[in-house]
């Protein structure tokens, strides 16, 4: 325990000193965040609320790029071999770049809420519970995703690969950039696959509808299993030496962490809770009923109201 | 041997076809200081490494301060200090911070303020660890290895790569450790390091121990001749140098022709007068007193360099 609590801090500290945590963590997040507000949301209130849960998303998936791209350094720089001549455990090294990730990452998350009320006059951030609980699993469980990269590749350039061919899938087929009910029925089915989907939707739900935690119960319980599968994993896998290579078996077993969000979509597949939530959510934003300010919402408010190919039943 | 601290029993490891280390064996006294010395991929650096816990092994027996470093890993890591080959801190890691950090790990520790001081590194306390230079990091990593007062210590190759004057530096450091009496065991591939340092060596080729003594004893079985090594401009038989006067052994190693002598100065007397009857010349002549280089091309018929 007080090894773990000494090489968190240390983290941290290192993180304060490096220029790249500064850009990901701090100059990234904020610019998607003004991104979404102004270009995408127009400052409109509502709407950048239906925005702030798919920026919030972005921010705490982000954790996985910065803990997989260290730890990988460390690797190969030889720093984990030095610990491994001390006695620490690979449980303190990997406990303690998750809880250094979630200390850094949420003031970032805690100063986009506090934007979106002060400056955008976003009506309602929604249940403060929900809100803490999708936002702490998210940041574990993807900063465990991170580790698990980490694990797997035995360079930075194929960290690098790997964390592009997740990323890419994981912010544009979940709703994080465009949402969930503006894509393609196909590309939706496949959605429900992913744990950026169900992070996405909870946080939109609670901002925008005020869900309650217990409502969400699918969405953090999920996400919750799957941050405990990948920490585990990547605690088996985990290597001190840059020259050992991971064994091919081993390789399967990551495909162990697919396992929780292959059996929730297809349930939710069946279902069609999420996909009808997000419906509705998108159409609220882009009714005229609903939007207090519709004459200027109206059509800006991203691709909305016309030209829009999927399946609104706007008309 | 009365107390061995540390003992090495057949030991063997094999990375898939490779042999790396095959039937080791050697014990270490408390208080001494114990060298394996052997050219790059001898299986020095795999053995230590077994000894500290970090690799586990394939065949034989290991014990360090009476703990098994594969079951008791966990233990026998507050009882040693390691200063390991290719190993790095993180860039922004202040000098003070590391020794700090790494002080906190341990059971018992050492003021972090007087290692800073013994290592000569007051002035670099709050230099980040890539503002150090090739002796400071080396520095800070002996210092680090001392930060739990470990009972037995472990330097792979602490000199390499580093240029003479540091690696002096670094020499004063393990002597005065030396006279301190701590318990060292170190890797090295360079003959001087070994004959300076150590009070026992174990010469390491091809993963087994071929030699193994005080360096004044290893030396003493070559029998204390004179090395002379000289390059002609044409080829020499091997057996004509070796009936020279003086010669205990002649032999041929890349290019040039080494001899060991009882008497010199009548071998050098003789083989200028050899070589004139011949019509051959000298290129160049080096002549020097026995050193564990020679035990090893007696034992190996080849050089032991870098």
């Amino acid at each position: 325990m007080k090894n773990f609590a000494a090489l968190t801090r240390m983290r941290v500290l290192l993180a304060f000193r490096n220029k790249m945590f500064f850009f990901f963590v701090i100059v990234m997040p904020f610019a998607f965040f003004f991104l979404y507000a102004t270009v995408f949301a127009k400052s409109v209130p509502a709407i950048v609320g239906f925005y702030l849960g798919p920026v919030l998303a972005l921010n705490v998936m982000g954790s996985f790029w910065g803990l997989s791209a260290t730890l990988v350094m460390f690797r190969e720089q030889g720093i984990l071999r030095r610990f491994h001549v001390a006695p620490i455990t690979s449980s303190d090294l990997l406990a303690s770049s998750i809880v250094a990730n979630y200390v850094l990452t949420l003031p970032t998350v805690f100063l986009e809420l506090l934007l979106a009320r002060i400056i955008f006059h976003v009506p309602s951030l929604g249940n403060p519970f929900s809100l803490f609980l999708l936002i702490s699993v998210g940041i574990v469980s993807f900063g465990s995703l991170g580790l698990v990269v980490a694990s797997v590749t035995n360079t930075m350039q194929e960290t690098q690969v790997l964390n592009q061919l997740l990323w890419l899938p994981l912010i544009f087929l979940s709703g994080a950039t465009f949402p969930l009910a503006y894509l393609p029925r196909p590309v939706q089915r496949f959605g429900l696959f992913l744990p950026a989907t169900y992070l996405v939707n909870g946080l939109q739900q609670t901002i925008v509808n005020s869900a309650t935690p217990w409502s969400r119960y699918a969405e953090i319980l999920s996400l919750a299993c799957w941050a405990g599968l990948t920490f585990f994993l990547s605690a088996q896998l985990f290597r001190w030496e840059p020259e050992s290579r991971i064994p091919r078996r081993a390789k399967l077993l990551v495909a162990a962490t697919a396992i929780p969000f292959l059996l929730l979509g297809v349930v939710e597949n069946r279902s069609n809770r999420i996909l009808l939530e997000a419906k509705s959510a998108f159409i609220a934003l882009t009714s005229p009923m609903s939007a207090p300010r519709s004459d200027t919402v109206g059509a800006p408010g991203k691709p909305a109201t016309d030209a829009n190919p999927s399946d609104n039943e706007q008309k | 041997m009365p107390n061995p601290i540390l003992q090495v029993e057949n030991l063997v490891k094999t990375y898939g076809d490779v042999e790396a280390v095959r039937g080791v064996t050697f014990a270490v006294e408390e208080g001494e200081v114990f060298g394996l010395l052997g050219p790059n991929g001898a299986g020095k650096t795999t053995t230590v490494e077994i000894l500290e816990g970090l690799r586990t092994l394939d065949g034989g027996r290991v014990s360090v301060c009476g703990f098994d470093p594969q079951r008791d890993a966990e233990a026998l890591k507050h009882e040693i200090g390691a200063a390991l080959q290719s190993t790095s801190l993180p860039d922004k890691l202040r000098v003070m911070e590391a020794l700090r950090l790494f002080a906190s790990f341990y059971k018992r520790r050492r003021d972090p303020e007087e290692l800073l001081k013994r290592f000569g590194l007051e002035e670099k306390r709050n230099t980040f660890y890539n503002q150090l230079s090739g002796g400071q990091k080396q520095r800070l990593a002996l210092a680090m290895a001392l930060v739990n007062e470990p009972k037995v210590l472990f330097f792979d190759e602490p000199t390499a790569g580093l240029d003479p004057q540091v690696r002096r530096e670094i020499y004063d450091i393990i002597e005065e450790l030396r006279r301190d009496r701590k318990t060292i065991v170190m890797t090295t591939h360079y003959i001087e390091e070994a004959e300076r340092l150590c009070d026992r060596v174990a010469i390491v080729d091809h993963g087994k121990v071929i030699a193994l003594g005080t360096p004044r004893e290893l030396k003493a079985r070559s029998g204390g001749a004179t090395r002379i090594e000289v390059r002609l401009s044409k080829p020499e038989s091997n057996g004509a140098l070796q009936k020279l006067e003086g010669v205990t052994d002649a032999r041929e190693l890349d290019g040039s022709y080494v001899m060991h002598s009882n008497r010199p100065p009548q071998t050098i007397v003789s083989l200028v007068k050899h070589l004139e009857l011949q019509g051959n010349e000298l290129v160049s002549l080096e002549i020097a007193s026995p050193s564990l280089e020679d035990v090893f091309i007696e034992l190996t018929g080849r050089r032991l360099r870098d």
